[in-house]
Order: C-alpha cells, then structure tokens, then sequence
C-alpha cells in the first residue's frame, strides 16, 4: 500500500514537472512567434511611416486638382496622372479580365487534359516574366508600328500583366465548385458556358471580384511597363492614342529630376498611391466578408 | 416487353475509360410508372440513369454505346442536341444541390429564365407550380427571397424536385434522392413521388428495399453491372425468379 501512494505521489510530480515544461515550451514558442510577426511588420511598417512622414506636407487639396507646373515653378498636383492611372488601369482590365476570365474557365473546365497543361505552364511562365519586359514586348508590337506612344499601348501592357493573375485565381476559384453543382445545371438543359457563366459565376462572385481586384491593385503600381509605352504626360490627355500620365511614372519621373519641390511631390503622389492601393484591398476583403456572410 | 413502349433502353453499354460498368441492357418504361433500381454499391446503377439523360458522357473518359429510345426516338442520334434533350429528363441527385447564391424562387426559375423566358408572370407561375407539385409551397412561400442554401436538408432536396420539375420534364431521374435526409422527409419524398407520377414518369435508384417496395410499380435488380432481372414489384420482391436477386432482397449478400 505504502509502495503505491509513493508510485502515485512520483507519478502526480512527474506529471506536474511535464506540464510545467510544457507550459514554459509552449510560453516561448509563443514568445518566439510573436517576435517573427512583429519582424514581419517592420518593413511594412517603416515603408508605411516614412513615406507618410515624407510625403504628407505636400498633399493638400490643391495636389489632387492642379496639373503640373512648369519647370522651375513651385507648385502643381498630380490630378492628370490621377485620371491617366484610372484609364490606363480600366483600360487595361477591359483587355486583361475577359482574357483571363476566359483561361482560367477554360483551365477549370478542361484542366485535365495535355493542351490545358500546356496552357496552365505557359500562365505560369507570363506570371513569372519581369514586367519591364512585357514593356519592351508591347513597345516593339504597338508603340513602333502606330509610331507612337499611347495610352492603348499602356493599357495593353497593364492588361497582359493582369492575366495570369487573374486565370489562375479563376482556375483555383471554379475549381472549389463542386461537381454536383456543375452537373445539375446540365441536367436542367443549360449549356454548359451558361452554367458556368449565369450559375457558377454567381455562387462564386465574390471571390471572383476579389481575385479581379487584387491584379488591378498590383497593376496600378507598374512603372517599368508604362515607361516606354504610355509614357507621361505633363497636360489633360483623355485620348487613348495619346501619351498619358500616370501616378508610377509621375512619381519616378520626379523622383530622379534634380528639384526639391518635386521630390516632395513624389513623395506626396507615392502616399497617395499606397493608399489607393490599401484602400482597394481593404475594401474588396471587406465585400468579400460581407458577401459570404 | 412491348416495342411501343415510351423509354427504352436496347443494348445499352457504358463505360469509365476501359472499365465497362453498364453491361448490354435493355428495360422499358411505361409512361406514368415509378420504376426502381435496387443493387449494391457500385453495380452501375449511377451510371445507367446518368445514361438516360446524357449526363454520363460529360465525365472525362466515359463513353455510351447502345440505343435509348424516347417516345421512339434514339436519343443518342446524331441529330440530338444532349442541352435540348436534359430539358425533357430531369434529374435529381444524391445530395441536395441547390445553387449558391441564388434565392429559392431563383433556383426554381433558373431553368425557365436561362432559357429564354423573361415574363414575370409566367416566371412567377411556373415557380408556384412547380414549389406545390414538389409539396414545398407552403413552407417557402414567404421566403422566396431566402437563399436557397438556406432551406433544411429536406427541403433543399424538394427544393432540387422543383427546380427540375419547373422546366416540365417528361422523364425524371432520380438517383438515391432520400439517402441524405432524415426519416421524416424521406417519407415526404415518397409521398411525393406517388403522386408526381400523375405528371412524370420517375425512374428511381435506391439503396432502400423497403423504399423501392413502398413506392415503384416496376423494380429493376442490378448486379456488377449487368439487368439480373426486372418485373413489377410486387412479383420481384415475393417471388424473384433469380436466385441472386433473391440472395440480395433477403440481405444474404451485397
Ligand atoms: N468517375 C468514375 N471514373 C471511373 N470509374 C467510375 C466512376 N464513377 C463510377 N465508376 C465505376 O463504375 C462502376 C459503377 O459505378 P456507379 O456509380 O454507377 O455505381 P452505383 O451502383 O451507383 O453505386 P452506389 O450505390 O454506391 O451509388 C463502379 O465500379 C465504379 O467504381
Ligand atoms: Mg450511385
């Protein structure tokens, strides 16, 4: 009797000891998780706190109104490049959204065969090519034969970079439909493209939209393809066949001039495109919560 | 049996890639009958009924060969559209799969309206129809707007009945339509099925012996994918004349 309290008593401290290592274990795991997510932040952060800190004095309501001055003259907006971004980004989804749409559907629906996997590597390499050759790509085939630059060339370039974004979010999206649903849409006598389009389309929405959004996020902030394609421009310009300002190319343009002004400018434009940048992907997670609610 | 019957399958083969799993068979169906086909899992009932409409030819690799005459057309002819026939044989599936994102009353009229049909007030009516033929009506009505997501198992499954009913089929399939639901609303089921035969002629695949006796005038045995045998239903489970059919009925196998 004595000899098994003892056992038990051994045992209860055994125990004791285990779950206090335990706790200290899982203590600085958690210690050491937190540390990673706060390093994680810090970039983030940083980048969001000084571009504020240097580009804040030169946002006023006037910056988002005016054109540019003239060289040598204080002052100016970004109201033309403001707009320029708008049409270069509509224009460019007007091309890049049916067309990925378009693949990705076509991945989904047919994704087991040999040409689909060809189809998908094929996406999988245009996503992988640096943007700025994209550039090159549509200054040789638009911009040297219309003798130009253009808004449509810029917008063309936008609209390719959208596309494996958007084909491959598509694909994964459809992908999550199960079968049934597929198949009781045929079963009612509906082809299949109106399936997919009037009826998996519609219980997927928001995450298509959502998929949409995040590549016109990351499209708006191109530079590299917009240099030698749609290129700048210092005036109001809505036509498509003219060069057209735009805020990337605004602010690189005055980030390397040699004026203080303008580069408190581009600081300011670059405040204000993170925050459309933020303010798109905030406010798409948050139709999307609403949305699957 | 007869040659004028309405549906009719003659040498009737389906296969998964090289796999046969519907083996040469040949049944009929009278309009306005309820036909069962019982078997263990895996003996191609599935796949049998999703030849009836076509369906079995959208899963990659599968192949139909044979003939399925309807009304004496071979609709697996050359000249007949597979979208345009779905419309005349509806289907009912396992689990109830109403589409996401749309209302209930979107659901029933997703088949009419994507064909074509705009009027509201036909839209309307084929919707109410279609809700009272699959005994739903009452319990929706005021909550056509819901997601159809939204309805209880059962009623999603009625809800499925409707949405294939509104586009008037002649034929209906359906395959295990009550596995996933509770006794209560497989009873509904049943009873609606008695009475849907009125306006459809209903081919039913069930795992349940009990079901197919309570409900169909006509019951078909399957077995490793071949027709053991076919009869009215009362005579199959009495007095089967295959002794594997009476083995599977008394529960001695499968
Ligand atoms: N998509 C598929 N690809 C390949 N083989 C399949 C596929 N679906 C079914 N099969 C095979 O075809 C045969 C018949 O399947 P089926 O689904 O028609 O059986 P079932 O009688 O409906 O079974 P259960 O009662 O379990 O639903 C089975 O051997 C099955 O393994
Ligand atoms: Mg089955």
């Amino acid at each position: 009797m004595k000899q098994k309290d003892y056992r038990i008593a051994l045992l209860n401290t055994w125990i004791e000891k285990s779950s206090q290592r335990r706790k200290v274990i899982n203590w600085g795991v958690y210690v050491a998780l937190s540390l990673a997510a706060i390093l994680a932040l810090i970039p983030l952060i940083s980048v969001f706190s000084f571009v504020t800190f240097r580009g804040f004095s030169a946002l006023d309501w006037d910056f988002f109104i005016s054109l540019p001055k003239p060289v040598g003259e204080i002052g100016g907006g970004i109201a033309n490049a403001l707009v320029g971004t708008a049409i270069l980004v509509g224009f460019g989804t007007l091309i890049g959204l049916p067309w990925g749409f378009g693949i990705g559907i076509y991945l989904s629906e047919y994704g087991a065969s040999k040409r689909a996997s060809a189809i998908r590597f094929t996406v999988d390499l245009l996503a992988s090519i640096p943007s700025i050759v994209i550039g090159l790509f549509v200054y040789a085939a638009v911009v040297v034969p219309m003798k130009r630059f253009s808004a449509y060339a810029g917008g063309i370039a936008l609209g390719i970079l959208m596309v494996p974004t958007v084909a491959r979010s598509t694909e994964e999206i459809l992908k999550l439909v199960p079968i049934h649903i597929r198949e009781a849409g045929l079963a009612l006598g509906l082809p299949r493209w109106k399936v997919i389009l009037r009826i998996i389309f519609r219980g997927s929405l928001g995450a298509l939209i959502t998929g949409v959004m995040l590549s016109v996020a990351r499209v708006s902030g191109e530079t590299a393809p917009l240099l030698f394609t749609a290129l700048s421009n210092r005036f109001w310009s809505h036509r498509l066949d003219q060069p057209i300002a735009s805020l990337p190319v605004q602010i690189y343009n005055y980030a390397i001039s040699p004026y203080d002004d303008w580069h408190r400018q581009a600081w300011g434009a670059a405040l204000v495109l993170i925050f459309f940048v933020l303010f798109l992907n905030l406010t798409t997670r948050w139709a999307m919560k609403k949305g699957t609610k | 049996m007869e040659i004028s019957s309405f549906f009719s399958t003659r040498d009737l083969n389906a296969w998964f890639g090289k796999t046969l799993a519907v083996r040469a068979v040949n049944m009929s169906f009278a309009e306005n009958t309820v036909s069962a086909i019982i078997g263990p899992s895996g003996c191609g009932k599935s796949t049998f009924l999703r030849c009836l409409n076509r369906l079995h030819e959208e899963v990659p690799g599968a192949r139909v060969n044979g003939t399925v005459l309807l009304e004496n057309k071979n609709i697996y002819s050359k000249d007949v559209d597979p979208v345009e026939l779905r419309r005349q044989i509806g289907m009912v599936f396992q689990k109830p799969n109403p589409f996401p994102a749309f209302s209930v009353f979107d659901n029933v009229a997703v088949g009419l309206k994507l064909a074509g049909i705009r009027k509201s007030t036909i839209l309307k009516d084929a919707v109410e129809r279609s809700l009272r033929m699959a005994a739903l009506w009452d319990e929706v009505k005021d909550k056509l707007n819901d997601a159809g997501t939204s309805l209880s198992g059962g009623q999603q499954q009625r809800l499925c009945i409707a949405r294939a009913l509104a586009v008037e089929p002649r034929v209906l399939l359906m395959d295990e339509p009550t596995s996933a639901l509770d006794p209560i609303s497989t009873a509904k089921i049943e009873e609606l099925v008695s009475e849907l035969k009125k306006a459809v002629t209903i081919i039913i695949v069930t795992h349940n012996m009990q079901q197919a006796a309570r409900i169909s005038d006509q019951t078909a045995f399957f077995l490793l994918g071949d027709l053991i045998e076919y009869g009215a239903t009362s005579q199959l489970f009495t007095a089967p004349k295959d002794n594997r059919t009476e083995r599977y009925i008394t529960g001695r196998f499968g």
